[in-house]
């Protein structure tokens, strides 16, 4: 454990982009946590007196059409989109990598059932099929995040099915059967650690892109409902006010999307250094 | 260390093997199918402490028969006996739990292929420690050092992954997994090939060692005949799946009964310039694995004493003189060699 | 025709230096290297791996990965330094005069090409072939590789061959235009002994009836032995030693090259006579090598090896020897 985490260092040190990702997550993970204790004004409350005010030092990003302090309303709201996105990220991560893996391994009508089921997912364009789900299910978190992680579960299932398809007659897999290991422990511990770099570069583009997805959907209505704080419907909202002249809306909650995405992406480059024992010398 | 049970003085004895492998697409409308021979009705035995190399080109099914012997495939006909036991009867998949599994194990040829990445040297070494022997803790470190001192590896190599190691100590990492278990039989694929001669030879000398040491009995699955011939007491000689020849390793390279042996010792590469001159080339390619004829020799069309008998009937794998086998109906025997062929180089012993 | 020493050779290398630049520190991959190559001579350059073999090869051919430099020598190759010269000039040589073979031929033929098409595109861009001329040809140069029914298989795919006949294609390719020299980096590692008789035999083959030169690359001491007139012996990127093949065995000079005969498997007697060569090599990124990179392993060094200039003495038998203590 010392020694990953000595190596973890050894990499944030080496790559300063790294570093500056991280560090950024971890600004929006602190948000995230202590988002409604920090915030100074209550996201909920309006105040139509203050309405589309200006930035300033009493609000920082300014004011929304009833009033609401942007600035809390985006710090309130990262916990909610965050929340979403890892949820969501766990669930295709999860069941997407184990259906791959059995697909991959086991090959026969396990391989063909689980690669049906998956094509039949990327037939769809994948946000239609989001607005799909959600629309027929209902507004609410719960079904964002379920839909959310169907459309993302095929990447997951494809590239641990080629993995695993892949490695399956590797050497090292004939010398596990050789030592007494079974099927089930070869897949869990000779085959997962070796496709885990992979997947964590994979885990942290879905994530920017599930924060996208959520924000567009509430851009578009099916999404979260006001009054919740969310980026993409504060985004929504404040499109409408760009032409008037109020750029302070819709800007701020945009640039916070971009910088998680962003981070988000920076990311996986620097897990997967960190977690590959090949990138030590 | 127990003693293998043997039968007569055979620890390994394998009979009639056969390995087929369906080609072709299946589908419920096309019933025949065609079968490529992998492995074509091998029988031979291995003693306990012997060290017998099996060599032959590629395609002859070697590497397929080792995996039958490792038990890491099922074969399509044909009996494993193992210290008497029928370990063919078990299936590969269910073998991992079987009793025998640790007296047979492997050393690979790629060191990097047969090392997972993501395991260090001792976590490799300690896995059939932990899965076959049950041992943990103290126990396991002990007896993972005792094992890492046996091949050579120092012991603060043991932390390290394989991509830190260089040739020739992944390859000991390789043996060391292979003997923690105190197999009686080791099965070796080609363990030097991809080492450079000055490694090799160190590899080499240190399997020798291990064998005399540990009494262990070696099927040593080589392309390279003057390896073979100085690490083994007998040698197999394949051939499009089949056993050709059989007998003392000495004797099988400078007098060899089968043809096509002769022409595989007359092709390895020699100082001597009369050896270009006495180099037997084999025409063509071998012939197709898949359904072959069972009346006609698979060495049949390429051999340079064929003749109408041996398109006629299979030639069986018997008895020429004693103590070697070959499967040949027009065997070189010392007799004939010297009339009909120029004098090969011996050996010097 | 070999070895004549007062005429010109047909390539020349001469004190080549190469470093490759990596992130973990400057690699010194060759140091001083120099070795000539006759008309039509066969000349192996042997060793281990790390040996620099392969760098010497790609040196010549101008094909060195990006991050090399060469920081020192010259290779003259029929008056020509190749160091020197354009890219255009190398372009017209390569391929033509100067032709190569790599190992694993499949890999190294483009799969989605029939092989016939590949040997006319070569025939094309250097011979003097036309268009409606260059399919023909092509058949006829799967002839003289011995490809059974040339013109059937010039429609073949590689991966429809098998491994000794796609070196065929390979050779093929590379005669095609009568180069006069052929570097072959080692051309039968992973073939049978059998396919690789063959396949060196017909390098042997067409290399007489063309009087081309051949520059072997190999880790096989043995096979060296069999098929060429003079072997060069490397070590850590040093040429070592170099003599014709007969007196490279009976006598060698160098103490590494005394090692690496008596570890071969091929002339020994027994195991226990097998001898190996202590040490490893020395890690070439350290910026104070010692002048002579086998001193470390040796067991005639003296204090001086590693720090005076390694001596490299030419002897009146056309041999080179690297070494201040020879045998």
């Amino acid at each position: 454990m010392n020694a990953t985490l000595r190596h973890a260092g050894y990499v944030l040190r080496e790559n300063p982009v790294t570093g500056f990702a991280f560090a950024l997550l971890f600004l929006l993970a602190l948000g995230a946590a202590l988002g409604s204790s920090l915030a100074p004004y209550n996201p909920l409350a309006s105040d139509t007196a203050v309405a589309l005010a200006a930035p300033s030092a009493a609000h920082w990003f300014g004011t929304d059409q009833l009033g609401r302090d942007i600035f809390s309303r985006i710090l309130v709201a990262t916990r909610l989109d965050l929340g979403i996105a890892a949820t969501a990220v766990t669930l295709a991560f999860g069941i997407g990598t184990l259906l791959g893996l059995m697909a991959g391994y086991l090959d026969g009508w396990i391989d063909r059932a689980a690669s049906r089921v998956v094509d039949t997912i990327m037939a769809f364009p994948l946000f239609v099929l989001a607005m799909g789900i959600v629309a027929a299910l209902g507004n609410n978190v719960a079904n964002i995040v379920y839909a959310t992680a169907i459309i993302n579960l095929p990447i997951y299932a494809r590239l641990a099915r080629a993995e695993a398809n892949v490695r399956r007659d590797a050497g090292f897999v004939e010398a596990a059967r050789l030592c007494g290991n079974g099927e089930a422990r070869i897949v869990l511990t000779q085959l997962l650690p070796n496709i885990l770099p992979l997947m964590l570069v994979q885990v942290s583009l879905t994530l920017g892109y599930s924060i996208l997805n959520a924000a567009g959907l509430s851009f578009i209505g099916l999404g979260v409902r006001p009054p919740t704080a969310e980026w993409g419907i504060m985004v929504a909202e404040g499109a409408s006010f760009i032409v008037s002249g109020e750029w302070w809306v819709a800007l701020f909650p945009g640039l916070v999307l971009m910088a998680a995405v962003f981070a988000f992406n920076l990311m996986g480059d620097g897990l997967r250094d960190i977690v590959d024992p090949r990138r030590r010398t | 260390m127990s003693a293998p049970a043997v039968i007569g003085s055979a620890l390994l004895a394998v009979e009639g093997l056969r390995k087929l492998y369906r080609v072709g697409k299946t589908a419920p409308w096309r019933p025949a199918q065609a079968f490529l021979h992998a492995v074509d009705c091998v029988s031979f035995t291995i003693a306990p402490g012997e060290a017998v190399g099996l060599v032959g080109e590629s395609g002859c099914g070697k590497s397929t028969l080792a995996r039958l012997v490792a038990r890491l495939i099922d074969p399509t006909e044909g009996t494993i006996r193992f210290g008497g036991r029928d370990i063919g009867a078990v299936s590969a998949r269910h073998f991992g739990r079987n009793a025998t599994r640790a007296q047979i194990q492997m050393v690979f040829q790629d060191a990097t292929e047969s090392l997972n990445p993501h395991f260090t040297a001792f976590r490799a070494i300690a896995d059939p420690l932990l899965r076959l022997r049950g041992l943990s803790g103290t126990a396991l470190r002990a007896r993972v050092a005792e094992v890492a001192g046996l091949v050579g590896l120092p012991g603060e190599l043991l932390g390290r992954f394989p991509h830190q190691l260089s040739g020739g100590q992944k390859a000991r990492v390789g043996i060391a997994r292979a003997i923690a278990v105190e197999p009686h039989l080791l099965i070796l694929d080609e363990p030097t090939s991809a080492l450079d001669v000055s490694v090799q030879v160190l590899i080499l000398q240190l399997l020798d060692q291990l064998r005399h040491r540990l009494n262990l009995a070696y099927l040593f699955v080589s392309h390279d005949l003057n390896v073979v011939r100085l690490l083994c007491d007998r040698i197999i000689v394949m051939y499009l799946g089949h056993i050709v020849e059989s007998g003392p390793a000495d004797m099988v390279f400078s007098d060899a009964a089968h043809p096509y042996t002769r022409a595989l010792v007359s092709a390895v590469p020699s100082r001597a310039d009369a050896a270009r001159d006495r180099r037997i080339d084999l025409p063509g390619e071998p012939r197709s694995p898949i359904d072959p004829d069972p009346n006609i020799c698979p060495f049949y069309g390429r051999c340079f004493r064929g003749a109408d008998r041996c398109k006629a009937a299979m030639p069986e794998l018997r008895e020429v003189t004693s103590g070697r086998l070959a499967a040949c109906h027009f065997p070189i025997l010392e007799a004939a060699l010297q009339r009909s062929l120029p004098r090969t180089a011996t050996v010097a012993t | 025709m070999s070895g004549e020493s007062h005429s010109v050779p047909l390539l020349e290398v001469e004190d080549l230096s190469v470093e490759f630049r990596t992130r973990s520190g400057t690699v010194h991959a060759l140091d001083h290297v120099g070795f000539e190559l006759q008309r039509g001579e066969t000349l192996a350059l042997v060793g281990e791996s790390g040996s620099g073999k392969s760098v010497t090869a790609y040196a010549i051919l101008g094909i060195l990965d990006r991050v090399a430099r060469v920081t020192g020598g010259r290779i003259v190759f029929g008056g020509l330094d190749l160091l020197e010269a354009g890219e255009k000039a190398i372009g017209e040589i390569r391929g033509r005069e100067l032709a190569i073979i790599f190992q694993s031929p499949r890999t190294a033929l483009n799969p989605i090409r029939p092989i016939g098409k590949q040997i006319a595109d070569i025939l094309l861009r250097h011979g003097n072939v036309t268009a409606a001329q260059a399919p023909g040809r092509a058949v006829e140069m799967l002839a003289k590789v011995r490809i059974p029914d040339p013109q059937r298989r010039a429609k073949a795919y590689p991966f429809e061959l098998s491994g000794g006949m796609c070196q065929r294609v390979m050779i093929a390719m590379a005669l095609a235009c009568e180069p006069a020299l052929l570097i072959a980096d080692e051309p039968t590692t992973g073939l049978d002994v059998t396919t690789q008789a063959v396949i060196m035999d017909l390098i042997a083959e067409l290399a007489a009836s063309q009087h081309m030169a051949t520059l072997l690359i190999t880790h096989d001491l043995g096979l060296a032995s069999a098929y060429c007139d003079r072997i060069a012996v490397m070590h850590a990127g040093h040429v070592v030693e170099v003599a014709p093949t007969p007196l490279l065995f009976g006598f060698p000079h160098h103490p590494y090259t005394a090692r690496l005969i008596a570890a071969m498997p091929g002339g020994a007697a027994g195991l226990d006579t097998l001898a190996s060569i202590p040490g490893g090599l020395p890690d070439l990124r350290r910026p104070d090598l010692p002048a002579c990179r086998y001193s470390g392993r040796c067991e005639r060094a003296e204090p001086e090896c590693a720090t005076a200039p390694l001596a490299r003495r030419a002897l009146n038998d056309g041999r080179l020897v690297a070494c201040r203590h020879p045998l």
